[in-house]
């Protein structure tokens, strides 16, 4: 057993260093998809935009609007970065390294990245503007909403592996992967994932070209930039948990180790999201939320209810 | 749905396309031989200054960037004194081009003029002038026009058409 102090740096390095790393990957990769080169004059192949990007980040004017709330204005931004780093609590990168081997780690998982909905909301109210506040309302409903077949979709899993602890989950995989007999509920969580993390094409919060920037409209400087690392330790949440509960987490052919084969999958899917970003165009507001309580949440109660039953069959 | 999942899988095959980009200080985009850049004062087939200094380049200027001072030589020929134009004004509309009756004035296809002093932009004759005829080679306008200088006027001359009235009706 490694010792705990260690786990903890060490992931905690690991992943701010990957949602810092996220803004030179997103750019490239954006640009590869649209047949241009992205950033490649900074540094070997452009990574010191990275640090260019800190740089500037931290330089900018760090500014409080005067009609701001400015306790709830500083404190917003604080909210996503700690409840998507708390997530990374349970999660499970290889045997053994895990910061807390929780037994109902699953329900810790849903619980916190709910709690991220905080900073969207409180961000937006606090700024005192109306597209802050439309982005914080649209945040809010659209959390609400997915989050709800986000954990129901989860339940499947549950119901096949018999444990709320993502290890024992992972260990459950070890004959087949989840993403074979719980497919629909992996697109389900998909999709909840992306409207989770508020990436395109669910950015509605966000919404450029209608909002400003939404929620962080009146944000500058660092306090950005921890909603910007937030999205981004988001969506490697999300790939992480994804990998985690259908794609077997750290199991893998053995010529590997376990924490590689982890990194490698949850680097495919952070791909996938940023292919998301540089292919789907944004839905409206009400098709998202039609979609979501229409199509997603009756079919992710079907899919808890096919499998819990497929399950008591086998069983008796 | 199905659309999404195809529109993403071209878009992933773009991975693969050519680049459109021109890596552009080592690679220069290739411009067309029309594009409106740099304004340069071109010369006749012999060399002369083609500018006669009629004032219409700055008069058709919107942003009034072109100053120049009209002067006769000893042979009664019109040049221009001095000819300034502020490219920090100038929005390359092309309009001197068109205005301009002796094809003096073009606009190059080169835009790479950037400076880091102001004033350095404001360009002097001799900074304008070049030696080339530009996009209108063997043009030399008083061959065409004819010139009424002290003691010969326009069409006195051997081998010289008199000029038409334009106001007439008669052909």
């Amino acid at each position: 057993m490694i010792n705990i102090w260690w786990i903890i740096g060490g992931v905690l390095f690991a992943l701010l260093n990957t949602a810092a790393g996220l803004i030179w990957v997103e750019r490239r990769m954006l640009a590869l998809w649209q047949d241009r080169y992205g950033p490649n004059r900074a540094g070997p192949f452009g990574l010191l935009v990275v640090l260019a990007d800190t740089i500037k980040l931290f330089f900018k004017e760090d500014w409080i609007p005067p009609f701001a709330d400015k306790v709830v204005f500083v404190f917003a931004p604080g909210v996503v970065m700690l409840s998507v780093l708390m997530s990374f609590v349970v999660m499970p990168f290889a045997p053994g390294i895990v910061v807390a081997d929780l037994n109902i780690g699953l329900l810790f998982f849903l619980a916190m990245s709910s709690l991220g909905v905080y900073s969207v909301v409180l961000g937006g109210w606090a700024s005192n503007n109306k597209y802050a506040l439309l982005g914080a309302m649209r945040g809010a409903s659209q959390m609400i909403s997915y989050e709800v077949f986000m954990g129901l979709a989860l339940m499947g899993v549950v119901v096949l592996s018999g444990s709320f602890n993502l290890a024992e989950i992972v260990e459950a995989q070890r004959k087949v992967w989840f993403i074979i007999p719980q497919f629909i509920g992996f697109l389900i969580f998909l999709v909840a994932g992306v409207a989770e993390t508020h990436r395109l094409p669910f950015d509605i919060p966000e919404a450029e070209s209608e909002l400003v920037a939404g929620f962080h409209s009146e944000y500058s400087g660092m306090k950005f930039g921890m909603f910007f690392i937030g999205e981004y330790l988001g969506v490697t949440l999300i790939s992480g948990m994804l990998v985690t509960l259908y794609f077997g987490g750290w199991l893998g052919p053995a010529f590997l180790p376990p924490v590689l084969w982890f990194v490698i999958k949850t680097f495919a899917f952070i791909m996938l999201f940023i292919l998301f970003r540089a292919s789907m165009p944004r839905p409206r507001y009400d098709q998202l939320m039609e979609y979501g309580w229409k199509v997603l949440f009756p079919l992710s109660i079907l899919n808890l209810m096919v499998t819990a039953a497929i399950k008591l069959w086998l069983n008796s | 749905m199905f659309s999404l999942v195809r529109s993403m899988w071209l878009i992933f095959l773009h991975m693969f396309h050519k680049r459109e980009t021109f890596q552009y200080p080592e690679q220069k985009a290739p411009l067309p031989a029309r594009w409106r850049g740099r304004i340069a004062l071109t010369r006749d087939p012999d060399g002369g200054e083609r500018c006669v200094g009629c004032y219409l380049c700055a008069a058709a200027c919107p942003v009034d960037c072109i100053s120049l001072q009209a002067t006769e030589d000893d042979s009664g020929r019109r040049y221009p004194e001095f000819f300034r134009i502020n490219f920090s004004r100038c929005i390359f509309c092309g309009f001197c081009e068109e205005a301009c009756p002796t094809y003096a004035i073009q606009l190059l296809p080169d835009f790479e003029m950037a400076e880091y002093n102001r004033q350095n932009l404001v360009y002097e004759k001799e900074d304008l002038l070049i030696n080339s005829e530009g996009k209108y080679p063997g043009y030399n306008y008083y061959n065409v026009a004819g010139m009424a200088i002290r003691g010969k006027d326009k069409g006195d001359a051997q081998q010289e058409e008199p000029p038409v009235d334009i106001k007439s009706l008669i052909p």
